[in-house]
This record gives C-alpha cells, sequence and structure tokens, in this order.
C-alpha cells in the first residue's frame, strides 16, 4: 500500500507558483528524500502534506486519509521534526516527551512505556532529567526526533535533521534514522547530499516547484550521466533553471 | 481541555523556571516598593504612603505578564516548537487557554506577595487585601491579552522593547502609582484617562480602602479593556496560526 500519495498538488503565494502541479507516490516504509535548491519547493510541499499550509489545487492522500478533508485524521498519522530544534528549553527531556507523548492522547502510564521504549532506542537514558535547551545540538536533534517518534506516528517527516550539526553527532544521527528504516515511512529534506544517498530508498528532485526527477541515487547518476548524486543534482537544478 | 492543560502546565515551567522572570515578575516590584517605602520614612511630606503605593505597585508588576507571556510565545514561534504542535491534533483553543490559563494564577500570585511585602513594611492588615487582589483579574486579563498579542505578532527581540520597555513604562508614567495625574492635568492626564492602567490602579487602591462601590466606573474601562485586547490577541494568534 502507498503511504502518500500526491496528485496535482499546488500552492500559489500571489503569482509565484510555489509548487506547480506536483504528483508522487511514496511506498509504505520507504524513506524518501526530497532534495532542490532554496524556493524550489520543498517546504512549501511538505506544509502542506502535514496539513500547515492548505493546498490551492490538487489534494494529497496520507495512508488514504486526504490533507483537505480529512486534516484532523491526517494530522493523527503524521509527526514533523522541523529543521529548527523546537524543543520546550527549561523543560527536562522527560518532560518534552511526556508533553508530546499526552497530546497525542497518551495516559501517564502510556507515556512512560512511551518513553522508556524510545529511550533506549535513541539512547536517551543519560540525558532524561537534563533541561533540553542545555543539551549539545546532537543531543536536541536526537531529542526533536524522540519528540517526533513518541507520537508514534506512521509517516514522519524529517526536515534538514542534521543541519549544522559536526560529523560524529550527524554519523550517530544517521544511525537512529537507519534504525527506524522500515518501521515508518520518512520523508527527509536534505541539502547534503551524502546524506540523501546514505539513508534514502529513492530521491526526489524538485526544481521550480515541480518534480525534475525520481529514482534511487544509481537511477538519477544514470539518467544524468554523472557519477556522483551531487553532479546529478546539479545537472537537474541548472536545467530547471532555464 | 486536558491538551489545553498540558500545554498550560508546560508554559507555568517555561516561566517559573527562567531566574530573570523571577527576579523582574517578582522581585523588582518589591525592590520597589522597599526603595520607595524607605524614601518615604526619611521626608516628612506623604509622598509614597504604603495604602496608595502597595495597591498602586501590583498592577505595575502585572505588566511583566505581558513580557513573559510575548517572550515565550515569539520564542515558540521562532524554534518551531509551536509549528511542530501545529501538526499535531491540539486545537486553536488549546493554544489560547495553553498560553493565558498559566499567566492568571502567576498575576495573581505575583499580586498576593506584593501585598504580603507590603505588609511586612507596615502596611495594615484587612480582609480587604484579598479584594485588591480579586480586582486585579480584569487587570491581569489586560496584560496577559497583550502579551498573547505582541507574542503573536512581534519577533522575541521586538517583545523585549515594546513589552519590557515600552508597556512597563507606559503603566509606570500613566498610572498615577508615583504621582497623582491629576497633577500634571492636560494632555498627560486625559491620556492617562483613556488607558486602563491608571482606572486599574484606581480600582485596587479603591478595594484596599473598601469605597470600591464608588470606583465601579473603573471597573468597567478596564473590563472594557480587558475584552477588547482579548478579542484582538486572538485574533491575531489565530492568523499568525493560519499563516504558519
Amino acid at each position: 500500500m502507498n503511504a502518500i500519495e500526491i496528485k496535482g498538488l499546488t500552492k500559489r503565494y500571489g503569482d509565484l507558483t510555489a509548487v506547480n502541479s506536483l504528483d508522487l507516490t511514496v511506498r509504505q516504509g520507504e524513506l524518501f528524500a526530497l532534495l532542490g535548491v532554496n524556493g524550489a519547493g520543498k517546504t512549501t510541499t511538505i506544509k502542506m502534506l502535514s496539513c500547515l499550509t492548505r493546498p490551492d489545487g490538487g489534494d494529497a492522500l496520507l495512508l488514504g486519509k486526504s490533507v483537505i478533508r480529512e486534516a484532523e485524521e491526517v494530522k493523527k498519522l503524521l509527526a514533523v521534526s522541523p529543521q529548527e530544534t523546537a524543543v520546550a528549553p527549561k523543560l527536562t527531556v522527560r518532560e518534552n516527551l511526556e508533553l508530546m507523548a499526552g497530546i497525542s492522547g497518551a495516559g501517564k502510564e502510556e507515556s512512560k512505556r512511551r518513553i522508556d521504549a524510545l529511550s533506549g532506542q535513541l539512547g536517551l537514558e543519560e540525558v532524561l532529567i537534563r533541561p533540553a535547551g542545555k543539551l549539545s545540538g546532537g543531543w536536541q536533534r536526537r531529542l526533536s526526533i524522540a519528540m517526533a517518534l513518541i507520537l508514534e506516528p506512521k509517516i514522519l517527516f524529517l526536515d534538514e535533521p542534521t543541519l549544522g550539526l559536526d560529523v560524529l553527532a550527524r554519523s550517530a544521527l544517521w544511525e537512529v534514522i537507519r534504525g527506524l528504516k522500515g518501521e515508518l515511512t520518512m520523508i527527509l529534506t536534505t541539502h547534503y547530499m551524502e546524506e540523501a544517498e546514505e539513508l534514502s530508498d529513492r530521491i526526489g528532485v524538485m526544481g521550480a516547484g515541480q518534480l525534475l526527477q525520481v529514482g534511487t541515487a544509481a537511477e538519477l547518476k544514470a539518467a544524468t550521466g554523472t557519477d556522483t548524486l551531487e553532479k546529478a543534482f546539479i545537472a537537474l537544478a541548472k536545467e530547471a533553471a532555464k | 481541555m486536558r491538551k489545553a492543560m498540558l500545554l498550560a502546565k508546560r508554559n507555568a515551567k517555561e516561566i517559573l523556571r527562567d531566574p530573570l522572570n523571577l527576579f523582574f515578575g517578582l522581585g523588582f516590584p518589591l525592590v520597589l516598593l522597599g526603595l520607595l517605602t524607605a524614601i518615604q520614612s526619611n521626608v516628612p511630606k506623604e509622598l509614597f504612603t504604603l495604602d496608595q503605593l502597595a495597591p498602586g505597585i501590583t498592577v505595575f508588576g502585572l505588566a511583566f505578564m505581558s513580557l513573559f507571556s510575548a517572550t515565550l510565545i515569539s520564542k515558540d514561534r521562532t524554534s518551531a516548537l509551536l509549528l511542530r504542535l501545529y501538526t499535531t491534533p491540539l486545537r486553536p483553543v488549546d493554544y489560547i487557554l495553553g498560553y493565558t490559563l498559566p499567566m492568571v494564577p502567576i498575576a495573581l500570585a505575583q499580586t498576593a506577595i506584593t501585598l504580603v511585602f507590603g505588609l511586612i513594611l507596615g502596611l495594615t492588615w484587612t480582609p480587604r487585601l484579598l479584594l485588591c487582589v480579586l480586582v486585579n483579574l480584569p487587570a491581569s486579563l489586560i496584560f496577559i491579552a497583550l502579551g498573547l498579542l505582541c507574542g503573536s505578532l512581534l519577533t522575541d527581540k521586538q517583545v523585549g522593547g515594546v513589552c519590557g520597555a515600552l508597556l512597563t513604562n507606559l503603566t509606570g508614567w500613566f498610572a498615577g502609582i508615583w504621582f497623582d495625574v491629576a497633577l500634571v492635568g492636560g494632555v498627560f492626564a486625559a491620556i492617562a484617562k483613556a488607558l486602563p492602567f491608571y482606572h486599574a490602579v484606581e480600582l485596587a487602591k479603591a478595594a484596599y480602602a473598601g469605597t470600591l462601590g464608588s470606583a465601579l466606573a473603573h471597573l468597567w474601562v478596564v473590563l472594557a479593556w480587558a475584552v477588547g485586547l482579548s478579542v484582538a490577541a486572538v485574533w491575531a494568534f489565530l492568523r499568525q496560526m493560519r499563516k504558519n
């Protein structure tokens, strides 16, 4: 079954068409990376899929639920880990997780169960009682993903999850993301080509609000006659800019 | 309602765990009260009598509620915590209640603490002090609504200027806490009476003095501002929510 089915999704801001009649299908359990230069339409697409922005045209079905007609139902299926760390700084790691678990409707016992499980999975035990605002960038990113996962989503949006992290912290976070593969459907936006190649099953390259090419990293390289994903991306982005 | 309370609890923790908030919100009004009382004890003329000063300073202290609330909301916007929450099943009413409800007990506790400190300094105990706390409720709503409004419209840096500097100065100058605005008269007095702060202070003073019956006109002005600003604040919050 497909996790995401996008048909003719369009968003306009005045004269600017940020996303232009986008068609895309993402399978359940797939990690799909969305690449594009700034202004390509990635963020607007994610905002429409996560019910933050209403499309002007087309529709997207998340596990069969429409982002236009069934936004409340769609919100129960998804979670977002935004580009910014998006944590409550004066709350401890545990309190941040309790907040999100409670918002998803979990009771006290259920929250505890989820926190115990997630702490083990993401290695958060050692920082559970520390204020989130005092954590390093890497730990805050990890907490950010945990705050999304504690909602027990079926679809997870990761918006530039390793932005600004050092090599070690990035590598640690990649391990976390790899560990989630297959469990849930993930949409990853990133500017790091090696991250997309390392983590994703398929990659979509956006430009000027349209999906320019979709495929595995190898397929994108073959389609553009290049030997690296970065060169393939540059070739596609330049073609779109003409 | 349960989800709104979860957010309210989080917001209360964020505010109360900030030492700067505690200093400015609770400490600064007490410092002012202590300082002005000390000055009064050294001058023969009645400038700052506790029965006038303490109720007035409770209203001045409420101005910090706007700063706390607006700073929290604007930071939640810039840190994308709000964006994260907008993708959850929380409803608009949960956000409004979550950001306003925790401010009410904090505001009333601040009033009570200021009055208790007044008692320590020599303010005469009377059960009407409890009434004084109660009549600060509509004034609290004004400042809480201003916090929601500014937090929804401004960045955290702008909030510092508008709520931290402008609002506290407006309250300080036009509320008639340190001097009678009628003594200045003219345009100054007219502005003071057009704004809600002067009326809030008169109400608090009347509650303590036991003359609340003759101060009801002030109550209506304060209530009108509270309702108007609350409507504007909810509109501004929902607008920025849609814009996201």
